[in-house]
């Protein structure tokens, strides 16, 4: 497969995988129009459908998909990690 | 390709709006009339009833989206005629003055001194009358722009934000410049991206009335002291990878691509005028899609990922995934693979020329994957609970 990481927008903090990405493997990211984003190597198992971070991601920091912010980290995230439940926590009804 | 070069056949009622299907319904007022309801749909061939749990005892907003709903499902387009049953003649005449509006042929039954046997037969004789009449109707040619439309997604992952619902929404732009009336919703769903839509709103009255909405299905959440995020996202997304409400809703309302919305209506309420509609409604799929139905929608877009088998008796749901396992494991449930946008095969422009091309399939009778399944979910949304 030519990518492995689908990106909604090319500064997105987050892509998808388009299929079930093991850890160390490289792999490519692109947008749905094609555009090359990055190449980076995983830390982590990332099953079809879930999230991986695209850089270094800080401990309370807002996380961008779509372009918008999606949460914030819960802890600090490195690039190639599985961001999903565990460390990514809504900014809504924080109450 | 904008709109797929495929000439379109389908049903013009008495009122001038365009159906896909021709159904004779057999509609009970209530839910101690669906008995009956039941009954005459299995004595005439090429009827279909729509038993349902409600109708007695409520008031005040929810009896009226009662009405709206049952009304709108006899208004429905894709209805050719329709027998009302209810346990007593006011409201059931109520049901069939609704339904009458529209030209199109109706009659009521209500059951109190005559009985459940009495009723049917009578009920019966009255179907018989309007089969035959429905299946001598011819379709004749029609446009898009004569049709409304609706989507929801459900089951919903990341692949849906990311492939299945920019589909629709790039489908969804060629239709509103093509003039057709569309139809989205789920209120509490587009949480995290309420800001996009208002954008999108046509006005400052309409953005003004989509936030109103909106902060009022919050403020109901509110007072229940719900934890929507116990239930949202839903088990079945976090599976997926989706994690919070706000990722879940970005993707959502990629279905509306960059479409003005014209209006905001109350559940089950008709559009005006063409162009797309925001629908104050439940994201619960069976509700969502009644509603739409209710609204007058002909035809429902409706994308998942991790694999919702949702249908409606009525309303044809035209099932689309990204989620190469779910097409794999459920494909007698999806009319359209959008699994190419995931490996690089196809671009957004032509997913959205196989989601048209298999609208106007349907258009012109194919079945989709729920209607083969018989997924006839027909659910009314209940506001609170009745006297």
């Amino acid at each position: 497969m030519k990518y492995g990481i689908l990106m909604h927008e090319p500064n997105d903090d987050v892509g998808v995988a388009v299929t079930d990405l093991t850890a160390g493997a490289e792999v490519g990211a692109a947008t749905l129009e094609g555009q090359p984003v990055a190449t980076l190597v995983l830390r982590e198992d990332i099953p079809l459908g879930h999230k991986v971070a695209l850089r270094d991601l800080k401990a309370g920091q807002k996380v961008l998909e779509y372009g918008r912010p999606i949460g914030a980290a819960t802890q600090d995230i490195a690039r190639g990690a599985h961001v999903h439940v565990h460390n990514l926590k809504t900014l809504r009804w924080s109450k | 390709m904008t709109l797929p070069d495929i000439p379109l056949f389908a049903y013009r009622r008495p009122n001038g709006k365009v159906g896909i299907r021709n159904h004779v319904v057999i509609l009970p007022v209530d839910d101690i009339s669906n008995a009956a309801a039941e009954g005459v749909a299995r004595l005439i061939r090429g009827t279909i009833a729509l038993p349902h749990p409600y109708g007695r005892l409520q008031f005040g907003p929810d009896l009226d989206l009662t009405f709206r709903t049952l009304i709108g499902a006899g208004r429905n387009p894709n209805v050719a005629a329709v027998v009302v049953i209810g346990i007593e003649p006011n409201w059931t005449e109520k049901i069939v003055a609704g339904i009458a509006e529209t030209g199109k042929p109706v009659a009521g039954f209500s059951i109190e001194r005559a009985g459940d046997l009495k009723t049917i037969e009578a009920a019966a004789r009255q179907a018989q009358a309007f089969v035959q009449y429905a299946t001598e109707l011819q379709r004749q040619p029609v446009s898009f722009a004569e049709m409304t439309f609706s989507t929801k997604c459900g089951e919903s992952d990341t692949t849906s934000g990311l492939a299945s619902n920019p589909t629709v929404g790039r489908a969804f732009e060629r239709l509103e410049a093509a003039g057709a009336t569309l139809i989205f919703g789920e209120t509490t769903e587009v949480t995290g991206a309420e800001d996009k839509i208002a954008e999108q709103c046509a006005t400052p009255e309409v953005r003004a009335e989509f936030l109103r909405v909106f902060q009022a299905y919050q403020d109901f959440v509110n007072s229940v002291d719900a934890d929507l995020l116990g239930s949202q996202p839903t088990q079945g997304n976090i599976r997926g990878g989706l994690t919070t409400i706000e990722e879940k809703a970005l993707g959502n309302v990629e279905k509306m691509g960059r479409c003005t919305v014209r209006s905001v209506l109350q559940p089950a309420e008709e559009p005006k005028g063409p162009g797309l509609h925001f629908m104050d409604s439940s994201s619960a799929a069976a509700e969502m899609v009644t509603l739409c139905l209710a609204a007058g929608s002909v035809a429902h877009f409706f994308t998942t990922g991790q694999g919702n088998v949702i249908g409606n008796p009525l309303l044809p749901v035209i099932k689309l995934s990204a989620n190469p396992l779910t097409v794999a494991t459920m494909s007698e449930h999806i009319d359209v693979d959008l699994t190419g946008l995931l490996r690089f095969e196809i671009n957004l422009d032509q997913a959205a020329d196989l989601a048209l091309t298999m609208l106007a399939r349907t258009i012109n009778g194919r079945l989709t994957a729920a209607e083969t399944l018989r997924h006839d979910e027909f659910v009314l949304t209940k506001l609170y609970r009745s006297a």
